[in-house]
């Protein structure tokens, strides 16, 4: 068996490990140096994940590990983000108080979850890695102890975690139980008697409930707006990115990957679950005054969006998943590295905390308008890119199903009204309400090279798509997507 | 550099350059942006003048291939012709006039400048576009600048209310106009949203009949949301009143242009069945722009709704052109669009001078202020009689080429609209002039001074450009018809005209009548 495929994911341990042990001999005041280290450490992990020397495609463990492209997209941007989320929690340090050298420790155990995951190939590992990931953000969720909406958002986080695993597990036996296997190849393989065992279609079913909760979509998304508001922006942030990339993986791997036929027959399911998604989130974020809350139902949202890749079934809805994924990660970073930075300063997450922010820091101000912008799906960002190949990729199939259009007209709409919510925090921006306090607002070097580097992604991935597109479209290429034209057919 | 990508890189790299200098450089920034604006300007003046009259196909082209992934296929590409060299020119000259009539602003100056700078850049953009994704991802560039400056800089207890008002309708006209777009791109079936690629690809593989009629409408009401079209008009005199001039010059002069662009670059050409469909639609439409917006602007106060709702009803005469669909018609269009964008920039920028002088724009309290401003006074009678349609500026030029060109097309209650309209936006800048310049001296505007030297530039810019083209049309008709003709080629194929037969007869018409005008 080749080990070699999981050396990053040992890489990752074994650097989670260090930091634990490094704390016992760090003076509290050098734990800063140590999440800098780590965030080097991180940088090489990377470096490592997208050059030439990564592991090899192949599979271990009896073929519950796979290493193929769609797992290398998303190891490198897990670590991209955990790099980003590690930076900006050595600037948020003051707001911990003590434990800082966990919370590097859990991101890290989070982060090799997500690394798992990307390579899961068993609904056994599926199932590992998701509760890796659950288990420590329960504790990075509620890690401002002495606020009681931290530790509101760890207990919530851990009730429906624990109800959307329950579902999952029963999910898993009832389809060990049909399919007496649970590796996805075998599953793929067998999809055709599988689809007339009802026993199975529902133990796929709760499988979907506990995926739909990790990636918050209607109808199992009530945690998120409570969870993100109350959990410290840095874990928020790393929940934002990383365990909604993660979902989707897992979601392309079994329903695009192993299951393309019953998703095909499901695809109304699909459709509906995408709509409602986008309209909830989309509407209930109108009201909303809080920051980090009005990021939870923009992130309801932009499941729904995502969903529509997965609705089209298709290579080129895989595809965009992806690229649209690559954007949002960097958007979502940018806008609560800026929302962290402003939250340090002002004691406030409301939206009002940004009035004055054009006069009192221009680079936070820019940064945050051109995540907004992203957000909303306007060109020059990324996020414009993504939106089109996500509509694309749902008018390429629609033709003779009247509900794709359907579909279209209500994510045409949700777009029209997140962009009000998301303009009035342009809003706040520029010229909402007079600031008392118009004294400048200090960013660390850290955190200025994250927001540098992330804008600049957001910027190059939305003029000069290319590159991603293609990477993304090579990753996709080995799922089985043969069935997508049958189903446009029938 | 002989392509077009200078025309759009120019305002690209002022806007990067003024986000060098540091904000408290006021001088310094504005010089840079006015320097910026004048090569663009310039720039945009030596390719209409190189541009090679009378010939057909595009002139400075340049092809970048960008996204090639399986069958999305996309690509920048820039090129002249008849139909937007001449807004090419425009944009350039509007651009210029908006930088430097932008003398008032103080806060905020280097921000300013460098949305404004990405406006004129997207406008170019748009306009230069052969790619439809290029022109879409161009036309949005200018979305958020406009959101911020009206936000920033507005007028008005209402600026809030209108920013998000043009914003949120603006998003929608786009949103279903790229859905149509997209639809277009999959039904097409050429992997490709080139114009040039979907036309020979069109030829050979015409899109069913079926298709058309419902991407059509898609497209192009996505379109005329962004232009105007009553009954989705009534975001732009609200957005115009409130924005700073700056905005209002461009947005009224140049991106509400963008939307008739498309239609006359894409839809028209592309869906002729489509077009046959549903421009009678449009037709009816253009007639409550004629007459309801001329009605409304007759009852304003305020100089700027004033300003916005007669553009509104201009805006009418260029739809009825393309409803035409001759080659009079769309010619007329084109020219209407060149000369409006002329003249929405002088009005704006007039107004604009006006409120920085009285400090309000409400046109009950003013009068006599002719006495006082004679240039300022000369040039809003100028600027004014031309929206009136008078022989010897652009608009005339402009309004009579389009009802001579629908004369025998549409039906006559449209042609007695727009004549009726044309007379009652007459009456509505009559007595604005009469109301601002005339009557009695206001004591509390004894202190208003007429525009100075070196500040009159920009209006004696947008004014000589005027005459220009009203005087000798020719100039920018002999450009604009062998494009026209273009635009209506798949309409005046005889195979064209058979394959439609659900088309009533009366809008067959002028597919048959076509081939004699073309021959003018």
């Amino acid at each position: 068996m080749n080990y070699s495929l999981i050396t990053l994911e040992v890489l990752a341990v074994l650097m989670g490990l260090i930091v634990l042990l490094a704390d016992l001999w760090v003076s509290p005041t050098a734990r800063k140096a140590l999440g800098l280290g780590l965030a080097a450490a991180l940088g090489c992990l990377l470096a490592f994940a997208v050059g030439s020397l990564a592991p090899q495609s192949g599979s271990a463990f009896s073929d519950m590990f796979v290493v193929d492209d769609l797992a290398r997209y998303f190891k490198g941007f897990f670590l991209f983000a955990a790099l980003a989320v590690v930076l900006m929690a050595v600037d948020f340090a003051p707001k911990f108080g003590a434990g800082l050298s966990e919370f590097f420790a859990l991101t890290v155990f989070a982060l090799v979850g997500m690394l798992f995951a990307a390579s899961a190939n068993d609904l056994v590992l599926l199932f590992v890695s998701l509760e890796l990931i659950t288990v420590t953000f329960y504790v990075l969720n509620s890690f401002q102890r002495t606020q009681l909406a931290s530790l509101e958002a760890g207990v919530k986080y851990l009730i429906l975690g624990g109800v959307s695993s329950a579902f999952m597990v029963f999910g898993i036996a009832l389809i060990f139980g049909t399919a007496n296997s649970t590796n996805l190849a075998v599953l793929a393989a067998k999809q055709k008697e599988l689809a007339h065992s009802a026993l199975f279609l529902i133990g796929l079913l709760f499988v979907l409930v506990g995926l739909g909760f990790k990636i918050a979509a209607v109808p199992f998304q009530m945690w998120a707006p409570d969870v993100y508001q109350g959990s410290p922006a840095p874990a928020t942030a790393f929940l934002a990115v990383g365990s909604k990339a993660a979902g989707f993986v897992l979601l392309i791997r079994l329903l695009v990957g192993a299951v393309p036929q019953i998703t095909a027959e499901w695809h109304r399911l699909f459709v509906v679950m995408s709509g409602a998604t986008i309209l909830f989130g989309s509407l209930c974020a109108i009201p909303q005054r809080n920051l980090k809350r009005l990021m939870g139902y923009s992130s309801i949202a932009n499941a729904g969006y995502l969903l529509l890749g997965i609705v089209a079934g298709s290579a080129a809805g895989s595809t965009a998943v992806l690229y649209y994924l690559g954007g949002y990660t960097l958007t979502v970073l940018t806008a609560f590295t800026v929302i962290s930075a402003i939250a340090n300063h002002v004691e406030s997450e409301d939206i009002s905390a940004l009035s004055g922010l054009g006069q009192r820091s221009p680079f936070l101000a820019a940064c945050l308008t051109m995540a907004i912008v992203s957000l909303a799906g306007i060109p020059p960002m990324a996020g414009f890119f993504g939106k089109l190949l996500l509509f694309k990729s749902v008018l390429d199939v629609a033709p003779g199903h009247p509900e794709l259009y359907a579909l279209i007209a209500v994510a045409v709409v949700g777009v029209v009204i997140s962009l009000y919510y998301y303009f009035s925090v342009i809003r706040a921006i520029y010229w909402g309400g007079q600031s008392a306090n118009l004294s400048i607002i200090p960013v660390a070097l850290s955190t200025r090279i994250v927001l540098v580097a992330c804008v600049a992604g957001m910027l190059v991935l939305g003029i000069f798509p290319q590159g991603l597109v293609k990477i993304a479209d090579h990753a996709v290429a080995g799922l089985s997507h043969k069935v997508a034209p049958a189903k446009a057919a029938h | 550099m002989d392509s077009l990508t200078s025309v759009i890189l120019i305002p690209v790299f002022t806007a990067v350059l003024l986000l060098l200098i540091p904000g408290n450089f006021r001088v310094v920034l504005r010089l840079a942006a006015i320097l910026g604006s004048a090569c663009t300007a310039w720039t945009a003046v030596s390719f209409f003048s190189r541009f090679h009259a009378g010939q057909e196909g595009l002139q400075f082209e340049s092809l970048v291939p960008w996204v090639t992934v399986g069958p999305l296929n996309l690509a920048y590409h820039v090129g002249a012709d008849g139909l937007n060299i001449g807004l090419i020119l425009v944009t350039g000259l509007v651009g210029f006039a908006a930088v430097l009539v932008s003398w008032n602003i103080e806060r905020h100056v280097k921000l300013f400048y460098v949305l404004l700078m990405s406006m004129i850049a997207g406008a170019m953009g748009a306009f230069a576009s052969l790619d439809l994704f290029f022109f879409y991802f161009f036309n949005e560039l200018a979305l958020v600048p406009t959101f911020i400056m009206i936000g920033v800089w507005g007028r008005g207890e209402d600026r809030n209310w209108a920013a998000f008002k043009i914003t949120l309708y603006l998003t929608l006209g786009a949103l279903i106009a790229l859905v149509g777009l997209i639809a277009f791109y999959v039904a097409a079936g050429a992997n490709s949203l080139d114009v040039t690629v979907l036309k020979a690809h069109l030829a050979a593989h015409p899109l069913s009949a079926a298709a058309q009629t419902w991407i059509f409408p898609l497209v192009v009401f996505g379109f005329a949301i962004l232009v105007g079209l009553f009954p989705f008009h009534s975001w732009a005199p609200i957005g115009y009143a409130a924005a700073p001039t700056a905005t209002a010059m461009m947005h009224a002069g140049i991106l509400k242009k963008a939307g008739l662009y498309a239609i006359l670059r894409m839809a028209v050409p592309l869906m002729p069945d489509g077009a046959h469909r549903w421009l009678p639609v449009v037709a009816v439409l253009a007639v409550g722009n004629l007459l309801h917006c001329a009605w409304v602007a007759l009852r304003q106060k305020d100089m700027n709704l004033l300003i916005g709702n007669s553009s509104l009803a201009h805006m009418g005469f260029a739809f009825l052109g393309i409803a035409s669909l001759t080659v009079i018609g769309v010619t007329g269009t084109v020219l209407v669009m060149v000369a409006h964008a002329l003249l929405a920039g002088l009005s704006f920028a007039l107004s604009g001078y006006l409120e920085t002088q009285t400090g309000t724009l409400d046109m009950t309290r003013m009068g006599g202020l002719l006495r006082k401003m004679p240039f300022y006074g000369s040039a809003l009678v100028m600027g004014f009689m031309a929206s009136c349609g008078l022989p010897g500026f652009a608009n005339f030029a402009g309004e009579a080429t389009v009802l001579f060109g629908s004369w025998k097309s549409l039906p006559w209650f449209v042609i007695i609209a727009a004549w009726s309209g044309l007379i009652i936006g007459a009456v509505a800048m009559l007595r604005a002039l009469r109301a601002v310049l005339q009557g009695p001296e206001k004591p509390e505007f004894s202190r208003v001074a007429d525009l100075n030297y070196w500040r009159r530039l920009p209006f004696v810019m947008l004014l000589s450009a005027m005459v220009l083209f009203g005087v000798a049309p020719g100039i920018l008709t002999s450009r604009i018809e062998p494009a026209a003709k273009a635009v209506l080629a798949a309409h005046l194929t005889p195979s064209q005209a058979h394959q439609a037969p659900a088309v009533p007869a009366a809008h067959a018409a002028p597919a048959a009548s076509a081939p004699g005008h073309s021959g003018h």
